[in-house]
C-alpha cells in the first residue's frame, strides 16, 4: 500500500473528496518552491504534484510552459526535484507526492537509477505525459515493481473500446483530463464531466479524479461533486509566476481545497 | 542480398512502431487514439491501387515528377573522381522534395473527411508545399514556424500567406523548429475531430516515419530505374548521399537501396560551426544521444539531464534537435554512415554548385554536397555517386549574400526581409 492508496482510504472513510494541486518544482526558484510544498497540506492539499521541469512540455499550455522554463532558468534539475520531495518528506511522511513531467529526463537519468532514487526521495506515483499503454514497458511495468504507483491519464478521446488498456495498468488513482487540450486553455464543464467519470467508474475501482481547466473554488467544487476529487495546476502556477508571496498562494490554494472539500 | 528475406532491412518498423529500439508512439493519451486510426486508414490506403493512382496522377501532373537524373558533368570532371549524378527534386512543383509527402498526407486527410489541416515548419519549405497542396484542395491550413525562422526566412513566409494559409509564429520555448512541433502536437490535442496533423519529415510517432519514408521513396525509386536508363541493365549506384534534417529527403533516396549491400549509404548532418561542446550544430547522430521527443525515442541533442538542447546551423531546414528514428537505427546497425559538416564547407559547396552547374541550390543539400565535394576525388572514375538536390536556394539567397559579405540592403528584397 502506497501512501497514495492510504490517502483515499482516509478520504474514503471521512466521506471526502480529494483535492490535488500541481507546482512545478524549482518554480520560481528551491527555496521558494520548498516553502510553498511544505505549505500545500496545512493549506488543505491530500496530494501534490509536483512537475518536473522539461523543455518541450507538449501537453503544457503557456503558464506551466513558462513555470518549467523558470525552474530550468533557475538550473532546477531532476537531482534538485528529488531533493526537494526528499526536504519535504523530512517535515511529512504522509501527503502523497505525485511527480508528473515527460519521459526524457527519466529515460536519462536511467529507468533504474530513477526508480530507486525516487522511492528514497519519498515519491509515490508517477504521471507520465508520453508514455500511453503501447509503451508500459518503458516504465510503468519497471515503477509497479519498484512500488510505485503509475496513474494514467484518461482522456475524452479514450473511448470505451480503449478504456480496459488504459485503466490495465493503472494503479493509485485515474487522472481523468477533463478537455480536449493543454493545460490552462479551456473550461471544464462537470455537466459534461459527470458522465464520464461514471463511465470510466464501471470499468475500475480506482478513483477517478478529474484535472485540466479547474481554476475557480466553485469549479472545483462542481468538478469534485461528480467525482473523486479535482486537480489544479495552472491557476495556481498563475499566482506563483505573479510574484505572490508564499502565504497568499497558499491562501489562495486553501480556497480551492475548501470548495472541493465541500463537494 | 535482396533475395534474404530474413536479413533484410526493409523490413521495419514492427508492429509498435520500432526500428530496432528507436521510434515507438511517445505521445498523450489524447492522441493515442487519433494516431491508431491514421496507422489503419494508412495501411488501408497504402494496399488501394486507387490511391496510388491519385499520387502517380498528381506527382506526374502537379509536382513535375519523375525529376531528372542529372549527370554533373563539370563537377564530375572539375572533383577528378567519381562521376556524380544529381536527382533534381530541386525541380518539383514549390521547389524541394517536401511535396512528395504532403500530397500523400494531404490524400490521406481527406479519405480520413478531415478539413483542416496544421503543420510545422522550420525552413518554411514543408510549410509552403502544406500550403500549396491545401489550396489545391480548398482545405483550411494553419502552420506553426518559429518566430526565429519566421525572421530567417521571411520570403517563405508571405508564399504561405499568399497560398492562403495562416502562418502562426511560435515563441514558446526559444521559438525554433521544434518548437513549432510542440506548437503544433499543441493544436492537434485541443482540435482533435477536423484537424490532420502533416508532419514534414520522417520523425514522429508512428507511422508518421515509416508513411513519410513511403511517400519520400518515390525519390530513391526513379533513380533506380532512371540509372540503368542511362548506364545499363542492372547498374546500381555505388554511392547515394543526401543531407539530414529529420531526414526526410534523405530516406527517401536511401530506402529502396537498404537491401542493395554494394550501395554505400551516406547521410549529411549540419556541423554548424562544428560538432563541439557548445551544441553550436544539428548533428544529432554524432554529437547527441538516444532520447525521447515529439513522440519517438531517437538521437538527440541534449544536456546530462535529459533537457532538449537548441541546434543551430545556418540551414534553418537541419535546424532539429533530432533525427527520424530510421536514421538512428541505421546508424547504430551500421549500414549508413553519418558524417558532418560545417556551415562554411556548406557554403563553399553553394558556391560550386552555382559556378559548375549552374544550379542555385538550397542550403541543406549544399552540405550533401560538401561531402561530395571531399570524396569525390579520393573515388575512382567508375564509381556511380548519386547525390540528391532536394531544393532550390531561392529561399537561401539572401541568407548567403549575407554570409559572404554582399550588401542586399539597398534592393526591394533586401529591405523587407528581417
Ligand atoms: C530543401 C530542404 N532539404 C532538406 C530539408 C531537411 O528535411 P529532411 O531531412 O526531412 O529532408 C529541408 C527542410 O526544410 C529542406 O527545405
Amino acid at each position: 500500500m502506497t501512501r497514495i492508496d492510504a490517502k483515499f482510504a482516509e478520504l474514503n472513510a471521512a466521506g471526502k473528496k480529494a483535492f490535488v494541486a500541481y507546482v512545478m518544482a524549482g518554480d520560481p526558484d528551491y527555496d521558494t518552491s520548498l516553502e510553498i510544498i511544505k505549505g500545500l497540506p496545512g493549506a488543505g492539499v491530500d496530494i501534490i504534484e509536483l512537475g518536473l521541469p522539461f523543455t518541450d512540455p507538449m501537453a503544457d499550455g503557456p503558464t506551466i510552459q513558462l513555470a518549467g522554463q523558470r525552474a530550468l532558468d533557475g538550473g532546477m534539475t531532476m537531482e534538485q526535484t528529488l531533493d526537494l520531495a526528499t526536504e519535504f518528506r523530512r517535515v511529512d511522511d504522509t501527503t502523497p507526492i505525485v511527480l508528473m513531467g515527460y519521459y526524457n529526463p527519466i529515460y536519462s537519468r536511467g529507468v533504474d537509477k530513477f526508480l530507486i532514487d525516487a522511492k528514497l526521495a519519498g515519491i509515490d506515483g508517477l504521471i507520465v505525459v508520453d508514455l500511453p499503454p503501447e509503451e508500459d514497458s518503458e516504465l510503468c511495468i519497471p515503477a509497479q515493481a519498484a512500488g510505485l504507483n503509475f496513474i494514467r491519464l484518461a482522456t475524452p478521446t479514450t473511448d470505451d473500446k480503449r478504456l480496459p488498456k488504459v485503466l490495465q495498468n493503472t494503479s493509485g488513482f485515474v487522472y481523468y483530463v477533463s478537455i480536449t487540450g493543454i493545460t490552462g486553455s479551456a473550461e471544464a464543464e462537470a455537466t459534461d464531466v459527470g458522465p464520464e467519470v461514471t463511465r470510466i467508474k464501471s470499468k475500475t475501482d480506482l478513483p477517478v479524479i478529474v484535472g485540466f481547466g479547474i481554476n475557480t473554488p466553485e469549479k472545483a467544487h462542481n468538478i469534485a461533486s461528480v467525482a473523486d476529487g479535482a486537480v489544479v495546476g495552472s491557476a495556481i502556477v498563475s499566482q506563483i509566476a505573479a510574484g505572490k508571496p508564499v502565504a497568499d498562494v497558499l491562501a489562495f490554494v486553501k480556497s480551492l481545497a475548501d470548495g472541493a472539500h465541500r463537494a | 542480398m535482396s533475395n534474404d528475406l530474413f536479413n533484410s532491412f526493409m523490413t521495419g518498423p514492427d508492429e509498435n512502431g520500432r526500428f530496432g529500439d528507436f521510434g515507438g508512439r511517445f505521445v498523450s493519451e489524447t492522441l493515442m487514439p487519433l494516431i491508431l486510426d491514421l496507422e489503419a486508414e494508412y495501411e488501408k490506403a497504402k494496399d488501394d491501387p486507387t490511391f496510388w493512382a491519385e499520387m502517380d496522377d498528381l506527382w506526374k501532373h502537379y509536382v513535375g515528377r519523375p525529376s531528372p537524373l542529372y549527370h554533373a558533368s563539370r563537377m564530375t570532371e572539375e572533383l577528378g573522381g567519381a562521376k556524380i549524378y544529381l536527382k533534381r527534386d530541386e525541380l518539383n512543383h514549390t521547389g524541394a522534395h517536401k511535396v512528395n509527402n504532403v500530397l500523400g498526407q494531404i490524400i490521406l486527410a481527406r479519405r480520413m473527411g478531415k478539413t483542416r489541416i496544421i503543420a510545422e515548419t522550420g525552413a518554411g519549405q514543408h510549410g509552403v508545399a502544406t500550403a500549396t497542396v491545401c489550396a489545391k484542395f480548398g482545405l483550411k491550413c494553419v502552420v506553426y514556424m518559429g518566430a526565429h525562422d519566421v525572421k530567417r526566412q521571411a520570403p517563405n513566409v508571405f508564399r504561405m500567406r499568399l497560398l492562403g494559409a495562416d502562418v502562426i509564429p511560435v515563441t514558446s520555448g526559444r521559438g525554433t523548429l521544434k518548437d513549432a512541433m510542440n506548437d503544433a502536437l499543441r493544436d492537434w490535442v485541443t482540435n482533435v475531430h477536423d484537424t490532420f496533423y502533416c508532419i514534414g519529415t520522417a520523425a514522429g510517432p508512428h507511422p508518421y516515419p515509416a508513411m513519410v519514408r513511403d511517400f519520400q521513396s518515390i525519390i530513391g525509386k526513379e533513380v533506380r530505374w532512371q540509372l540503368e536508363e542511362q548506364e545499363g541493365e542492372g547498374r546500381l549506384p555505388d554511392t547515394v548521399i543526401a543531407a539530414i534534417g529529420g531526414g526526410s529527403n534523405a530516406i527517401g533516396l536511401f530506402y529502396p537501396f537498404l537491401d542493395e549491400k554494394s550501395v554505400n549509404i551516406i547521410g549529411v548532418e549540419a556541423g554548424g560551426r562544428g560538432v563541439n561542446a557548445k551544441m553550436e550544430h544539428c548533428a544529432s547522430l554524432s554529437g547527441g544521444r538516444p532520447g525521447v521527443l515529439h513522440g519517438n525515442r531517437t538521437y538527440l541533442l541534449q544536456d546530462d539531464d535529459g533537457q532538449i538542447l537548441e541546434g543551430y546551423s545556418i540551414s534553418a531546414g537541419l535546424d532539429y534537435p533530432g533525427i527520424g528514428p530510421e536514421h538512428s537505427w541505421l546508424n547504430d546497425i551500421g549500414r549508413a554512415q553519418y558524417v558532418s559538416i560545417t556551415d562554411k564547407e556548406a557554403l563553399e559547396a553553394f558556391q560550386f554548385s552555382c559556378s559548375m552547374e549552374g544550379i542555385i541550390p538550397a542550403l541543406e543539400p549544399s552540405h550533401a554536397l560538401a561531402h561530395v565535394m571531399k570524396i569525390a576525388p579520393t573515388l575512382p572514375k567508375d564509381h556511380i555517386l548519386v547525390m540528391n538536390m532536394c531544393g532550390r536556394g531561392d529561399k537561401d539567397v539572401q541568407t548567403v549574400a549575407r554570409h559572404l559579405g554582399f550588401d542586399m540592403s539597398d534592393t526591394e528584397e533586401g529591405r523587407s526581409a528581417d
